[in-house]
């Protein structure tokens, strides 16, 4: 008898192998640039985008600062080393006019979403979702404008937001993450050409989950968006980012920068699932994610979380970090990253504990199939003044086979002698043994796989909105019912 | 229903283990096993059940007119074979209640027929667990996560009775049971027991026998049944231990060589 094991194993190679299903290009013509990267090129982007002067400033200081800066390789990951010369920094779909309704909008553009399975439609309208699509670079369409308008929320792309509120942008743009904070938000600072901006007005619990699809579609365009979500006094809003790309054979460079700001007793729950194209099993190709995400819990008891599955890009290096400056202020991350074929992932978060009673909590999971390499890289700090803060983090890993790779880089920092800090980590292997009990009760090898993961990950799944923990559960290749939360 | 003729299997790594084994077991029976450490038993539970990790040498195993070496695990499970295991695994963050769904579903998939309701899904689970005095809170946790040994025997037990299966495997169900627990599993295992299905209980020790009575008694040695009988053959082997079993064996052997 051929034994068991060569077919499971082949099985888990398999499944650690699977084709990227998202793959196509969708054919609109784009309006863009030669590649390069100089002063003209940004203010080629900013005039084309009517910005005010303040932001052509901003943008070229951050330029300037970023020729001075070089690219950190402190990060578990290798590539070979980015040209970014050769980058294209703008490129937008020729018609940039806003549209009404859906049926003005490039029938193409709408294929393209649909085959995305992008919630633009009745269906998903029905779902309480409001979307800003982001395709390449600029922002298409808009829904539920009415419905948040009238609770003055504010939810549109920040080119918008310079337009029409400039004011609240140069307040809060860059205010948690400095233009200047590390290579890649000065490059994206100097660059960026779009994104969303969200202010939730006081005492406002935002009605709709609010949420951005991303796609990077014109060929060899790096993507640089920038978010900024300001959750005002009392309000609360959760935020949803998804993400896809087309099937690529040149390495595409995503730098995008994303800021929370809490004030006192407002909740910001921000929910990602990146599905970016992460190469071929021999790493060919894929997305290269080098995304500075962070939160500011500003005001007391206020509370930030950040949830992600991160599934996609050949590259990955990604720290969802929360600044808990409020007294009683809370901050969270929950984590889930998958690495197959050739995919490098450090990802992590920083909570930094300033205010009295401020309490944080990781939880990561990490799954590695294939050849990929998942790294867990965390920074608890906590700071003189926060009296009894407390943390508490949890990071598991999983590996997939034999070829792959899990590793934990924990930094805790306590400067003050009433913090608590506790933290617990895990490495498992999903056992023969495992699967060999699911497969004698009849469950084939392909659902045990999913179970066995998807239960794995289950803490972090219930932290995800409901429709997103559907995507992530396909995502993983999971197909339970209503399993989740 | 079930016939292993001359059955041989080595380790992956090498160590022939069972070294010709024939068995033939008709539907309504319960035949056990019994035999020192080291002589193959749960080897052979893993090779009927279809585990990774041997090599089939020779011989051959028909269940229910099939090649059962020729199945997949998954397929042996849906065929009607199962293993109560000895030590059940844990499946951190899967619920209980949905694996057992889950692998009820497999199985009437693979017969073609269609999934149950859920709501009669549930009505059956939770006679069941009353049955085997389990604690219904445990099937909502995760898979014999934090279970005592007591309760994930009871909980093998209750996947068989849902799963219903028509040849069942027990392999060293009685081991870290104490009398109170050995007495509930061996009266879900009986209340299971009819004609048209059969049990293949794998033991050291005869206590279990005495609550599950089989209808045959074999020895096994080194990889193979050395001696069969009928219930009586386990007291005997309680009272007089293994080797006199062999050396009948052996004795028999020499007198054919004689001859």
């Amino acid at each position: 008898m051929d034994t068991n094991t060569d077919n499971s194993t082949q099985f888990l190679e398999e499944f650690s192998e699977r084709e990227y299903k998202w793959g196509f290009t969708t054919d609109i013509e784009s309006e863009t640039l030669e590649p390069g990267l100089n002063e003209e090129v940004i203010t080629f982007i900013s005039k084309k985008k009517n910005e005010p002067e303040f932001m052509l400033q901003w943008r070229l200081e951050a330029f300037k600062k970023w020729k001075e800066m070089e690219e950190p390789d402190w990060a578990f990951i290798n590539y070979p080393p980015i040209n970014y010369q050769d980058i294209i920094y703008y490129s937008a779909p020729k018609s940039t006019a806003k549209y009404q309704s859906l049926d003005e909008v490039d029938p193409e553009l709408l294929r393209t979403y649909e085959k995305l399975g992008i919630p633009l439609s009745e269906q998903k309208k029905l779902a309480g979702v409001a979307v800003d699509a982001v395709f390449d670079s600029v922002s298409v369409a808009t829904t539920y404008k009415a419905e948040l308008d009238k609770h003055g929320i504010i939810f549109c792309s920040i080119s918008d937001a310079l337009r029409d509120h400039p004011e609240l942008v140069k307040k809060y743009m860059g205010s948690v993450v400095p233009h200047t904070d590390n290579f890649f938000t000065c490059l994206n600072s100097a660059v960026f050409t779009d994104g969303s901006f969200v202010y939730i007005p006081k005492g406002v619990r935002c009605p709709l989950e609010l949420s951005t699809y991303f796609r990077i579609n014109a060929k060899n365009t790096g993507q640089f968006e920038r978010t900024l979500i300001i959750a005002d006094e009392g309000s609360y809003v959760s935020y949803l980012e998804g993400c896809t790309a087309p099937m690529r054979d040149e390495n595409q460079l995503h730098a995008a920068v994303v800021e929370l700001i809490a004030m006192d007793n407002a909740t910001i729950k921000y929910s990602t699932i990146q599905n970016w194209y992460p190469g071929d099993e021999n790493g060919k190709g894929g997305i290269y994610n080098f995304v500075t995400k962070r939160g500011l819990c500003q005001g007391v008891n206020s509370k930030i979380s950040w949830t992600q599955v991160e599934t996609g890009s050949a590259i990955t290096w990604k720290y969802p970090s929360c600044i808990l400056k409020g007294d009683n202020s809370v901050g969270e991350f929950y984590s889930v990253a998958l690495t197959s074929k050739m995919q490098q992932a450090d990802t992590g978060t920083k909570m930094i504990h300033i205010g009295k009673n401020t309490t944080s909590t990781i939880v990561s999971k990490g799954i590695s199939a294939g050849r990929g390499q998942n790294s867990y890289r965390g920074l608890v700090k906590m700071m003189k003044g926060a009296d009894n803060a407390r943390n508490f983090s949890q990071c598991d890993s999983m590996l997939i086979g034999s070829k792959c790779g899990a590793h934990t880089f924990p930094y805790i920092e306590v400067k003050n002698p009433t913090a608590k800090v506790e933290h617990e980590a895990t490495t498992s292997k999903i056992g023969e043994d495992q699967l060999f009990y699911c497969n004698q009760r009849g469950i084939p090898t392909e659902d045990a796989v999913s179970m066995i993961v998807h239960g794995f990950c289950k803490e972090v799944f219930k932290e995800l909105p409901m429709e997103f923990a559907v995507e992530a559960r396909q995502l993983l290749a999971i197909n339970l019912e209503g399993s989740v939360g | 229903m079930l016939e292993i003729n001359n059955l041989q299997a080595k380790i992956d790594d090498g160590k022939q283990i069972l070294k010709g084994l024939t068995l033939k077991m008709n539907p309504g029976e319960v035949h056990a096993i019994m035999g020192p450490n080291g002589s193959g038993k749960s080897t052979l539970a893993n090779i009927l059940a279809g585990k990774g990790g041997y090599e089939v040498t020779g011989g051959s195993v028909d269940f229910l007119g099939k090649d059962l070496l020729e199945l997949e695990a998954d397929e042996r499970a849906g065929e009607g074979l199962f293993l109560a295991f000895q030590y059940p695994v844990e499946l951190p963050g899967v619920n209980g209640t949905y694996f057992l769904r889950t692998a009820l579903n497999s199985i009437r998939k693979y017969r073609g027929e269609k999934p149950i309701e859920v709501r009669d899904f549930q009505v059956m689970i939770k006679e069941k667990a009353a049955e085997l005095q389990l604690d219904p809170q445990l099937l909502s946790r995760a898979v014999n996560e934090g279970f005592s040994g007591g309760e994930k025997k009871r909980n093998e037990v209750l996947q068989m009775s849902i799963l219903n299966p028509k040849l069942c495997v027990l392999d060293e169900t009685d081991s870290g049971l104490d009398i109170d627990a050995l007495q509930i599993v061996s009266e879900g295992v009986n209340r299971l027991r009819n004609k048209d299905n059969a049990f293949l209980v794998i033991t050291h020790y005869q206590r279990l026998l005495t609550h599950i009575v089989p209808d045959f008694v074999h020895v096994m040695v080194d990889g193979k049944i050395i001696k069969s009988g009928g219930k009586e053959l386990a007291f005997e082997l309680e009272e007089r231990g293994y080797s006199w079993t062999r050396d009948e064996a052996n004795a028999g052997a020499n007198n054919q060589a004689h001859l």
